[in-house]
């Protein structure tokens, strides 16, 4: 029971090690990469002894700002859920993770691990009840903080967010019709079956449209542009306009925390996870008939780096598209969630059933 | 162009007064969006084509600028101010100079032309009896506030000498006080010195601000037969 405890435990702190360091590399990744894609340079003047490593110490240099700076708690705010706020955001963020696989199982000894903190069979509800009650941060933030633009960004926040669960969720339906799971551990393993012998049989290949629709609707839910209506930093006034300090860098790194679940979820659904495509737990099986064998430690280093790729280009294409497309406009915001993707994903469901009945797939 | 009686817009008034004078609109269309925009995807797929390739070409660049490949392409329009300067137009008017003649006397003669049309009132300038007969006026005082300087390039036009220029290119002029604001001689027939002046560098007989304006330097060391002859 102890040894189960401390493996998991280890668990825990590699995923939290991972995905707080990739979560505050994003702040450097945010201004470099629009640097790059802007023709600038970018942020590069924070030294360390003279070495300015590329600027990567700027978002150290923010982070003693923001602990360093005053905390201010509105007069006439509710003090207890204005400073509970934050932490409820960066919570949920966070207990996202303990549900999603990174690798296959390890086997150390006579001892079999899996790669995932929590080995929950109903994984994707836990998954998507997480990412929901991640809103909590956010309405209570506009709400505490006893201003009427904040509770208004709030309000278009808990607008934009519920509305776009809805077809988040039908999207996913989808993808649980077609390989009849809620686990996602078994998820991934039922995307590593070959399609004609030589096809991965990914979330991509079996659900194209849900993969589409799940996606708008994700980066809708990181409220990150072009769906950034809640915060709009720069124009709009947000839900966190009475926060400052390290309270405010928490909800900046609950978003961040937010673009890499939802990086690491759609790698999960639609892109296999940790499989390697042709690569079976006892090695490479390649369509043209040829077999490399592999040692369990290599398959499941393998696994995790596939994955980590994976997500890794995700944040990267989510960094792109916020730097490529302009901000929505509240009621196009609206209109694409509800007369867009929802009836999008609801005929994608039909059309998934009725294939899966006629290929007579479905569970009786 | 008159205004008919009937609101309509004539050209010349020569239209008759019974009817409407012809009207020319120009009818602007807004281009509407075909099915394959409507569709969304794709033109999201062309915009992130375009951010990609920037991305792509400018990390590429990056990483061959640190090789040491590529120089000739820069791969970001960034001018990193204080280390890097932004190239100057040859007729760019920077902060002022004297030029200085081969024996470091200034060419100006003190003909007070400069301090006469210049419309800020900046220049102030005393005069002092050269020895040189050819010469016959020198500055022994010569100062620009550039606080009140509006960089209009007249005193440079105006200069018979071609004793003024503006041409240092120094465009970083800023101070904490009006005071050092001021040029004197010192500064303007040396560029490179910067505030606050340690040392006389000047020979010849002039108010020196850095002994509380009294008269410094002799002409001795620069005696006419020993100059070089000037113009």
């Amino acid at each position: 029971m102890l040894e189960v405890l401390i493996i998991k435990i280890v668990l825990a702190a590699i995923v939290l090690f991972a995905v707080l360091n990739l979560a505050g590399l994003h702040t450097w990744v945010e201004r470099k990469q629009s640097a790059l894609i802007q023709d600038r340079i970018g942020a590069n003047r924070a030294t360390i002894f003279g070495f300015r490593m590329l600027g990567m110490f700027h978002g150290v240099a923010d982070v003693l700002k923001m602990f360093t700076k005053e905390d201010i708690v509105p007069r006439g705010a509710d003090r207890s859920l204005h400073t509970l706020a934050p932490f409820f955001s960066v919570f949920f963020a966070l207990v996202t993770f303990a549900a999603i696989p990174f690798g296959d199982r390890l086997i150390l000894g006579d001892r079999v691990i899996d790669l995932q903190i929590a080995n929950i069979d109903a994984a994707l509800l836990y998954v998507f009840a997480m990412l929901s009650l991640g809103v909590y941060g956010v309405i209570l933030a506009g709400f505490a903080s006893r201003n009427n633009y904040a509770i208004l960004g709030g309000l278009r926040a808990t607008a934009q967010m519920i509305s776009y669960e809805i077809a988040l969720g039908i999207a996913i339906i989808g993808v649980v019709m077609v390989y009849q799971t809620m686990d996602l551990s078994e998820l991934v393993r039922a995307q590593g079956r070959l399609l004609g012998g030589w096809l991965p049989l990914w979330g991509i290949v079996t659900q194209p449209v849900a993969f589409f629709v799940f996606l708008t609707a994700a980066l809708a839910e990181t409220k990150r542009l072009p769906f950034d209506l809640p915060e709009g930093e720069s124009e709009i006034v947000g839900y966190f306009v009475e926060y400052s300090g390290m309270k405010f860098g928490m909800f900046f790194l609950a978003d961040f925390l937010e673009t890499i679940v939802v990086a690491a979820l759609a790698t999960t659904l639609f892109f296999g996870g940790w499989q390697v495509p042709y690569l079976m737990p006892d090695g490479f099986h390649f369509p043209w008939g040829a077999v490399l064998a592999v040692p369990n430690w290599l398959y499941v280093l393998l696994g995790v780096a596939s994955f980590s790729v994976k997500g890794l280009a995700f944040c990267f294409l989510f960094m792109q598209l916020r730097w490529t497309l302009p901000r929505f406009r509240y009621d196009q915001l609206m209109g694409l969630s509800w007369k867009g993707l929802f009836p999008i994903a609801v005929a994608n469901v039909v059309v998934t059933a009725v294939v899966l009945v006629f290929l007579g797939k479905a569970p009786r | 162009m008159t205004v008919g009686t009937e609101g309509t817009v004539g050209t010349g008034g020569a239209g008759g007064a019974g009817r409407p004078a012809a009207r020319s609109v120009k009818v602007v269309r807004r281009p509407e969006l075909t099915f394959w925009e409507k569709l969304y995807v794709p033109q999201i797929i062309c915009g992130l084509k375009i951010t990609t390739s920037h991305f792509f070409r400018n990390l590429f660049l990056h990483i061959a600028h640190r090789l040491g490949l590529r120089r000739y392409l820069r791969a970001g329009v960034t001018i990193q101010y204080p280390e890097e300067l932004r190239p100057l137009m040859s007729r760019y008017r920077s902060r002022h100079r004297l030029t200085v003649r081969e024996d470091g006397t200034p060419r100006c003669v003190g003909c007070m032309l400069c301090e006469t049309v210049c419309p800020a009132r900046c220049i102030t300038i005393v005069p002092g009896e050269h020895p040189d007969p050819h010469v016959e006026k020198y500055p022994v005082r010569f100062n620009i506030d550039l606080g009140v300087c509006v960089y209009c390039g007249y005193c440079v036009e105006v200069c018979p000498e071609d004793a003024i220029r503006m041409d240092t290119g120094i465009l970083d002029l800023s101070a904490y006080s009006r005071e050092a604001m001021r040029l004197d001689i010192h500064e303007l027939m040396d560029p490179k010195l910067r505030k606050p002046l340690e040392t006389c560098s000047l020979d010849f007989p002039h108010q020196c601000a850095l002994h509380q304006g009294s008269m410094k330097g002799s002409w001795k060391p620069l005696q006419p037969g020993t100059r070089p002859a000037t113009g």
